[in-house]
């Protein structure tokens, strides 16, 4: 009995031991790399989190910040504490209503203005009213209001004039006309590809067209400048083609962004099973009826994904614009007049010297930011419409 | 039963044969028309970085010599001799005080007379196409245009243009100098870049919980990240780069942490601001393009590593890495060369307009090979489009030779598995 027990006890002893020495020891080096990894991984968030803080203070900067600017205008008689009216000079830069004005220390808003007599609204911004004397100057405010960002389209910083519309329009209308050109080219590569091409062609014009992706922009922007001007102008007219223009600069993005449409659009096609051919043959179909309204309609997720993604890199695309497309902002829908794109305006105000606490400075963050959210959009819907559209083949 | 299709039925499918030989004609010619552009666009580049040039000199080389010798002839003594005789004293006293022209080969001295007292100028050029095919007509016109004139066939691109650092004399200029910060810029970008970016992808692959929702939830969201981050344009990283970078993280950018205070520097638009800057760019492109490598490594590996009691670092950096470093190593070479030819993340973060000295040390002021493009693109001056062409050649050829060894690495790797 003892004997027994003693040897239960040791079983149980021993099995112990072993169960110790079987647990999962603690392993501080493979804890610290996995930890390590975890970093890596962790720091595109950072990244994306640099990139949303920075644009978005620096934007909130832009359109909280309040600069005097002088007008060249002055008070045409004294004025007391208390009254709301008051003659300007002609001389200087206009005033519209809404505009907050400086006389020495204290802030008003102008309320109306008729002929050269305001009314204004005293002691603005907690400023107190007090009497000004004749000919005292009047500065103005050039505080960028999101009213006036995004509905005026007149983008001039030397006059304090920032209405985003100029330069939206000249994105808009480069990556139209890219688009124009890419979308049914690009479609058309990829159906002749995926279709009807031998393995033989296919093999090599796929890698031939993929050196156009692998070009670099400044290469097309050089292209645009030396070859696609030239040639619009000679085909149109030199006075009716300017020597920048968005229309060269857009056909010439749509060539950059052909690549992009036809290899994504060619996947998509090449991954309908071939099942669905046979059958669309089987019924009598041609091979462009097959290819028209079966193979394209079946692969139609993984196309619109492609448009979406060509549209987000063209509104994206600097060098071409930066090049060929002017420089100076210009509302226009005429695509053989200078036009300067976002992307165009970001890349020549910060060549130079650029003043961190400028108003320039600032622009450039709020500029950066619309664009970070029209490409971010396309780029989720394009996965959104991949992920909810996407025709699953056993 | 046939019959009653009739004649119409024929006349149908007669029509929808010719409409679909239509389209595929269509779809054909677009896809030639594809090509035939990345055609134009070589032809055109080629087409000025080769061609006849008149060139005028201010003074005849001729005229410095006796009547039956060439300034090519002449030694050493001579040559001194004729750039003392045609330049100002104090010009020569300053070259002389630089290196003394005892010390100076003949070669350079010969150099410095073309500088200084030939001063070669392009009066005019020509085209490669026209060049080739109106020969007789360009020698009819230089003859009579430009009569004081040489007329030669030349070729942008040489060793020269290659070897000299940038000048603002188009005759003169060279890519040295871009070329060196491109090189720059990319070995820092590759240096930050990728330990973290494959670090990053053998996280998600191999060591990423999909067991508990919190840890899953948390992996989505890095991994839609990353693919958002693969689609923000690289002007935007620019602005990031110009504001943390350039801006925040200036002491150490500029190298005044390092005790170096060199005031033209000493503002952050430097070598390792444009690197790192770069370096974020190519970030979720090498994230992406690694963590495929990593998923096509067969799961056999892993399970026969873990089966012989390994751990799962030494798994991954014992089977699954080498495997899988093929591949990788394709993905970044492909993602690097996209980063050299980069331009607008860079002229945000602050290249310089003009520097003639190499690039030294990470914190020296930089410019790259696509910035050099940019800038004599621009400027309004015929000449500069034919270096700019010849400084395209030079970057396509960069890039070609990377992509070039991406091809070959990828060919080895097939083999293997």
């Amino acid at each position: 009995m003892t004997n027994e027990k003693d040897a239960t006890t040791l079983g149980v002893a021993s099995e112990r031991a072993t169960l110790a020495a079987l647990r999962k020891r603690p392993r501080i080096k493979e804890t610290l790399i996995q930890a390590f990894l975890f970093v890596c991984g962790a720091l595109s968030i950072l990244i994306t989190i640099g990139i949303v803080y920075e644009l978005g203070k620096e934007s909130a900067l832009f359109f909280t910040r309040k600069q005097w600017e002088q007008t060249n205008k002055a008070i045409a008689w004294d004025m007391d504490a208390g009254g709301t009216t008051v003659d300007v000079t002609t001389s200087g830069a206009a005033l519209r209503v809404d505009d907050l004005i400086l006389l020495n220390q204290e802030m008003m808003r102008v309320v109306s203005i008729e002929g050269t007599r305001l009314t204004v609204e005293r002691g603005i911004d907690g400023t107190v009213s007090m009497a000004h004397s004749k000919d005292t100057p009047i500065q103005v405010a050039t505080e960028v209001t999101l009213r006036e960002f995004f509905g005026t389209t007149e983008w001039n910083p030397q006059i304090g004039r920032f209405g985003i519309w100029a330069l939206v329009n000249a994105t808009m209308m480069t990556s139209l006309i890219a688009l124009a050109v890419a979308l049914p080219l690009g479609l058309s590569v990829a159906i002749y590809l995926s279709e009807y091409a031998s393995e033989k062609a296919r093999a090599t014009l796929k890698p031939i067209l993929e050196v156009l992706a692998g070009v670099p922009t400044v290469v097309y922007g050089y292209f645009a400048l030396t070859f696609m001007t030239p040639l619009l102008r000679s085909i149109i007219g030199q006075d009716i083609v300017e020597v920048y223009n968005t229309a060269s600069a857009g056909l010439v993005m749509g060539i950059l962004i052909l690549p992009i449409v036809s290899s994504m659009s060619e996947d998509a096609l090449s991954a309908v099973p071939n099942s669905l051919r046979e059958a669309a043959y089987g019924l009598g179909a041609t091979k462009l009826e097959t290819a028209l309204k079966v193979v394209v309609p079946a692969a139609f997720s993984g196309i619109a994904a492609a448009f979406l993604v060509a549209a987000s890199r063209a509104i994206g695309e600097t060098m071409i614009v930066a090049v060929a497309a002017g420089a100076g902002p210009n509302f226009t829908f005429n695509p053989f007049r200078a036009a300067e794109t976002m992307t165009g305006h970001i890349v020549r105000i910060s060549g130079g010297d650029l003043s961190y606490n400028s108003l320039d400075y600032n622009s450039l963050f709020a500029i950066g930011l619309m664009l970070f959210f029209m490409t971010l959009g396309l780029n989720v819907v394009s996965q959104q419409i991949v992920k909810r559209f996407r025709e699953v083949y056993e | 039963m046939s019959g009653d299709r009739g004649p119409m039925a024929g006349t149908r499918l007669t029509r929808r044969y010719k409409v679909a030989a239509l389209w595929r004609n269509v779809f054909r010619a677009s896809t030639v028309v594809g090509i035939i552009v990345l055609g134009l666009l070589l032809i055109n580049i080629a087409n000025s970085a080769f061609g006849y040039v008149a060139v005028t000199n201010r003074v005849d080389p001729g005229d410095l010599v006796a009547e039956d010798r060439a300034l090519e002839d002449l030694d050493h003594a001579e040559l001194v001799a004729i750039l003392e005789v045609n330049i100002s004293k104090g010009l020569f006293r300053k070259l002389a005080n630089e290196k003394p022209f005892a010390e100076r080969e003949r070669a350079e001295v010969l150099g410095l007379i073309y500088e200084n007292v030939v001063k070669p100028e392009v009066a005019k050029q020509w085209t490669l196409l026209e060049s080739i095919t109106k020969r007789s007509e360009i020698v009819a016109e230089a003859t009579t245009a430009y009569p004081s004139a040489t007329l030669r066939f030349e070729s942008w691109l040489d060793v020269a243009f290659i070897t000299s650092p940038q000048s603002s004399d188009a005759v003169k200029a060279g890519i040295r100098t871009a070329l060196l910060g491109s090189l720059w810029t990319i070995a820092i970008a590759i240096v930050f870049a990728f330990p973290i970016g494959v670090g990053a992808a053998i996280y998600l692959e191999e060591y990423a919980d999909h067991a508990r929702p919190a840890a899953r939830a948390i992996n989505q969201v890095i991994q839609t990240n990353i693919s958002n981050l693969a689609g923000v344009p690289s002007i935007i990283y620019g602005i990031l780069g110009l504001a943390v970078f350039v801006r925040v993280l200036e002491p150490l950018t500029s190298g005044a942490i390092f005790g170096l205070t060199d005031s033209t520097t000493a503002n952050g638009r430097t070598i390792i601001s444009a690197g790192l800057t770069l370096g974020l760019l190519i970030l979720p492109l090498i994230i992406i393009n690694s963590q495929e490598a990593i998923r096509a490594v067969p799961n056999s590996l892993r399970e026969a590593a873990f089966g012989l009691g390994a751990t799962r670092w030494q798994t991954v950096w014992s089977h699954v890495l080498p495997n899988a470093m093929p591949g990788i190593l394709t993905g970044t070479i492909l993602s690097v060369s996209r980063a050299m030819g980069e331009t607008a993340p860079l002229v945000v973060v602050g290249a310089s307009t003009y520097i003639t000295a190499d690039p030294s040390e990470p914190f020296s002021k930089f410019t790259t090979l696509p910035i050099q493009i940019y800038q004599w693109t621009t400027r309004p001056q015929d000449v500069f489009r034919n270096i700019a062409a010849a400084a395209i050649i030079a970057l396509l050829m960069l890039l070609l030779s990377m992509n070039g060894v991406a091809i070959v690495l990828r060919n080895r790797f097939s083999k293997r598995t």
